[in-house]
Formats: C-alpha cells, structure tokens, sequence
C-alpha cells in the first residue's frame, strides 16, 4: 500500500487493528518521506532504528490484541522534550551535544502508549519566536508555497519543525508545546490542527523550560479527532511536575459528538484589529456562520484588557525565562567556551552564555534580567502579572455569562517569507496578538485549519475553550472543522 | 525610561552574557523598543489587583521529605564539559 504516511490516526489505528498494515510498513513510509524532505530542515535529529524497533514493539502488541490508540503511530517529537539518549537541545547551541539520561514525562507516555518516534523536530531556540529563524539548526520551510511563486515562506513557530513536519506527511503526527501561540499560529500557517490544552493538563517534567507559568505541551495533528486520540496519551497528573492537574482525564474522543446544538459561542470585539487582512476578517466571519448552521447559538462579548496582553506576556515570559536559562552556564550540560588565559569562573559563565545563546534568546533573558532587577520589580513584572490577572478574569465574566466556547481568528496574516526584515523585536511579537491571551489564562486553545487566502495559503480559526473543557472544545473544534471542510494539501516540492 | 548604553552594559553583566563594546548601542535600542511597547500597560487601572501567582487554583501537592532518587552519579556527569573524579570541574574559585 502506497503513503501510508499520509492517514491519519484515527485511520491508521483502525488499519493497524484491524491487520490491514503493520506499524512497520507506517514506519518505513514515514521515515522514507522524512528522508526525501531535507529541504524543509523539518526533522533535525533522526531516530530510524529507534523508530523500527519500536515500530516492531508496536506490532506485537497489536497482534497481541493490547493495543491503545497510538499503538503503532509514528511521531515527531519537537526538539524542546527530552528523549534518552537521543540529542535534545532546543535547537540551542548551548545544548550542543546534549542527550539526555531520562526521558519527559509527555513522551514516556506517548512511547508507553506504543508511539513511535521518527526524529527529533526542529524549533525556535528556546521556543523564543514565531517564524522558525531563531534555531541553531537554520530555518524551517514551510511545506505550502504562494501559487508558483517559490518563495520560501515561514512555518510560523517555535514548533515550526513540528508543523512543517505533519503538514508534509513526513510523521502522522507531532509533538508540540504553546508559550504564547507556538502551537496554534504554526498548526495555522501549514493548515494543520493544533492545540494547546489547559494549564497543568500535561506535565512540564522533562520539557525545556521556556516560562514555567505558561508554557503548555500539545498535540500538532492532521485532525481534530487526532489531536483528540492524542492528548489522550499525552495529559494526566504526574507528581513529577507540581503544576500538573490531579483530575481525572475524560475521553477526549468520545466528546466528539458532532453534536454542538445549544452550545454559546462568543466573538470578542477586541479581536478585531486594526490593519487586519480583509480575509481574515472574511474567514472570522465564516467561522461564525459555520457554528451557527450547525446549531450554536452566536453572541458578541467583550474582552476589555486584550490589548495589554501582549505587552504583559513581553514582561512575564522574558522574566521566567531569565530565570530558567540560567541553569546554562557550561557547568553541568551542552556548551562550554574556551576560555583565554586568566579567565575565571565569571569569564566562562559570560563567554559561553554568549556563544552558545542566540540573539533573540540573549535580548530575551536580558529584558527579563531588567524587569525582575531591584528598582524595576514593581514598576514591570508586578505590574504585568495584576494585568495578567485582569486578562483571566475577562474570560472568567464572559464564561460566568453561559458562553462555551470563543471565536477568534488563529493568527493576523497568513504565513510569511522567511529572511523578512523587521524594524524592531516588537513586529515579530505581533504574530502572537490572538494566541498569547490564552497562555496568559492558562485555557485551552485549538487552531483549526479553515480556508485558503487569495494566494492559496491555509488560514485558521482559533477556539478558546473553558478550563479542563478540553473535550468540549474539541466537540466544538470538529464541527467547525466538518462545516470547513478544509482539504487542501501542498504540493510536492521539496 | 529610557535605557542607555551603560544600563545595557549592566544588564549584560548581570545576566552573565558577554556583550562587546561595539555591540551595546544596539542592544539598548532594543531594550527601548520593547520596553517602550510594554509602557503601555501604565495605562491599566491595577489599584487592588493581586498579582497573579498561580493561572489555575490549586494547592501545590506534598510530599513526604524522603529520598526517593539517587545514586546516579553517573548519569549526572554524563553531559559535563569537563568532570573528574566525580565532580563537574571548573575554573579556579577561590584564590
């Protein structure tokens, strides 16, 4: 059977059960797509013979009649969680060499559950950016192209690798993790679902520390129901990461009903940005119809604090991350620099910090070093994390007031070129202008692929669910995703 | 506020990132951009706002103080730049 790497999950599965294919047959066809896509510089880090070995695993379990749902499956996994003895560096120079004695939480999991892991994905370093440039291992290119403009166009990020990766069928699926949209935009800009679950839902054990207060691993798949199958795998409580939710996991399947009658969807005015493409606005519009045709009922609402969002997530996330990168200091992992004559302890911490860091990376820490420092606390990250509070607390009054679920737009543009000049840090910032309000109420969101623009680029909606609702959202999600109707596939370049 | 080259110089030492002489007037017109765009939240009425400590309401977990790993040293300096005898080496601390 010819590109079976291009089912889905939730077919695979049924092939796999039913005997039709065997996860070795998946495998092999996932690995040889990987292989003929080096152009997209999707996969950084290649596992086959880990990937067969499990493959075979896998197909004596399913034999064996003991066979969870990504039994089987073969996955990406974003370069940001660590896999033992498999190179894990956050596509960070500091990491240069790094393989872990242990392996994350969220993957042991997935691999528990019979997943299997083609390769390591590329990223942003650190997560810290929104067009996959930032990675020590050079850009990603978007699988999707304008037209026949060849044109190299950005994945979006940081789980640029991740999106690219599914987008062009190199894996059924990847591993993700949402910062402040790192999820959502990229799932957007390669037509891909994407979701970033509530706080606390998976566990940050084993995760590369970005900011610890939002930062959210998730399912990048090529459906809903897959995204769905997936964090299945992927939640739960686990007493390694404090942070991680003791609540039972509801079948996160078995909530796709494709039933959504009743249910209230609210689209905030807010969201409505000034300079927004007209297609967007078009899209947003669509989406709203698509709910409503298949029984929501529609209200408009109002998030008052979403412009300071932004400008909160830039003094909170730099802040933790000041403070969770400076466990990098050449002492215990990755990089350290050599150093000159005389040099002491302070000279090795400096010069590696400042080889082994990249710029965005660098400026990020050193915003957050000023916004934490003595004299500056109150005045920035006090007061960002009372606008945070703010922020979450709209979403509270506008749950409190019956809505379900909220519609927004996934991202303000389709996907960009790559190498695009920006007059300063802040225009890339602006990418994550619907997303980073989610991470900053720690809610779940899902993008979902909806249409294509003018230049036959894929676009998303976005829905903001309830805390834990994951499985409601998702019910949600899939009718708008039925109504869509989204289809279209890049072609083959690469 | 307005950061100036000197303010970035110290920022840079207190981060522990070495940043050359001719690189820190850039490095302040950053700081100014971003900073200057997170001035906007001066504009939010915060009085009687707690800052926010947890996004979701839970009581961290406890545990018993025991031991419950260990005896991997090993595995602890596997990825050290530079371990001996056990120990991750560094440069000289004290004179």
């Amino acid at each position: 059977m010819s590109e079976l790497n291009k089912l889905t999950i939730a077919d695979a599965r049924d092939k796999l059960r039913a005997g039709e294919i065997t996860s070795v047959e998946l495998t092999d066809a996932c690995l040889a797509a990987t292989e003929a896509a080096s152009a997209l510089n999707a996969v950084v880090h290649h596992t086959p013979d880990l990937a067969r070995e499990q493959a075979a695993a896998a197909d004596a379990r399913i034999k064996a009649g003991d066979a969870p749902s990504m039994c089987g499956i073969p996955l990406g996994i974003k370069d940001l969680f660590c896999t033992k003895g498999v190179a894990s560096q956050a596509a960070s120079a500091i990491l240069n060499g790094f393989k872990p004695e242990y392996e994350s939480t969220v993957t042991s999991q997935l691999f528990d559950a019979g997943a299997v892991m083609i390769g390591k994905l590329n990223m942003d370093e650190f997560a810290m950016g929104s067009s996959n440039e930032t990675s020590t291992y050079g850009n990603v290119i978007n699988p999707w192209r304008r037209g026949n403009d060849d044109t190299d166009l950005t994945p979006g990020g940081s789980s640029g690798g991740s999106a690219s990766a599914v987008a062009a069928d190199l894996c059924l699926a990847a591993t993700g993790t949402d910062t402040g949209g790192s999820i959502r935009q990229p799932a957007a800009f390669v037509g891909i679902t994407g979701l970033k679950p509530t706080y606390g839902r998976c566990s940050r054990w084993g995760i590369v520390a970005f900011a610890s207060s939002l930062d959210q691993a998730g399912p990048m798949t090529k459906t809903v129901r897959d995204a769905a199958i997936m964090l299945q795998a992927m939640a739960g409580h686990d007493p390694k990461d404090s942070t991680s939710a003791d609540l039972p996991l509801p079948d996160f399947e078995a909530a796709i009903t494709g039933d959504i009658r009743g249910k209230t969807i609210g689209i905030p005015k807010e969201y409505r940005m000034d300079g927004m493409p007209d297609e967007i606005e078009t899209l947003w519009a669509q989406g709203r119809e698509m709910l409503q045709d298949a029984g929501a009922t529609i209200v408009d609402i109002s998030l008052p604090h979403t412009k300071y969002a932004l400008p909160a997530y830039y003094v909170v996330a730099p802040a933790e991350a000041s403070s969770n990168l400076a466990r990098y200091d050449g002492v215990r992992y990755g990089h350290r620099a050599t150093l000159g004559q005389g040099d002491g302890i302070t000279e090795m911490y400096e010069k590696t910090r400042a080889e082994g860091f990249g710029d965005e990376v660098k400026r990020r820490v050193m915003i957050g070093t000023y916004v934490l420092s003595a004299g500056f606390y109150d005045a920035y990250y006090n007061r960002a994390r009372k606008v945070r509070a703010l922020i979450k607390k709209d979403f509270e009054d506008v749950f409190a007031t019956g809505v379900d679920a909220i519609l927004t737009p996934a991202t303000p543009s389709a996907a960009f070129p790559l190498g695009q000049e920006f007059d300063d840090p802040v225009q890339m910032y602006l990418n994550d202008v619907f997303t980073v309000t989610v991470n900053l109420a720690g809610l779940p969101g899902i993008a979902v692929p909806a249409g294509l623009d003018g230049q036959g680029l894929p676009l998303g909606l976005q829905l903001i669910g309830k805390p834990w609702e994951e499985g409601e959202l998702l019910n949600i999600a899939a009718s708008l995703e039925d109504r869509a109707g989204f289809v279209a596939k890049p072609a083959n370049w690469w | 506020m307005s950061i100036d080259r000197e303010t970035a110089r110290k920022v840079a030492k207190l981060a522990r990132i070495k940043v050359e002489e001719d690189a820190l007037d850039a490095l302040a017109g950053e700081f100014n951009a971003i900073l200057g765009f997170v001035e906007q939240l001066n504009e939010v009425d915060v009085d009687g706002i707690e800052p926010m400590t947890s996004v979701t309401p839970m009581r961290l977990k406890r545990r018993e103080d025991v031991v419950t790993d260990g005896d991997q040293q090993d595995k602890v300096l596997s990825n050290a730049p530079d371990a001996r005898e056990g120990f991750f080496a560094v440069p000289k601390v004290v004179e």
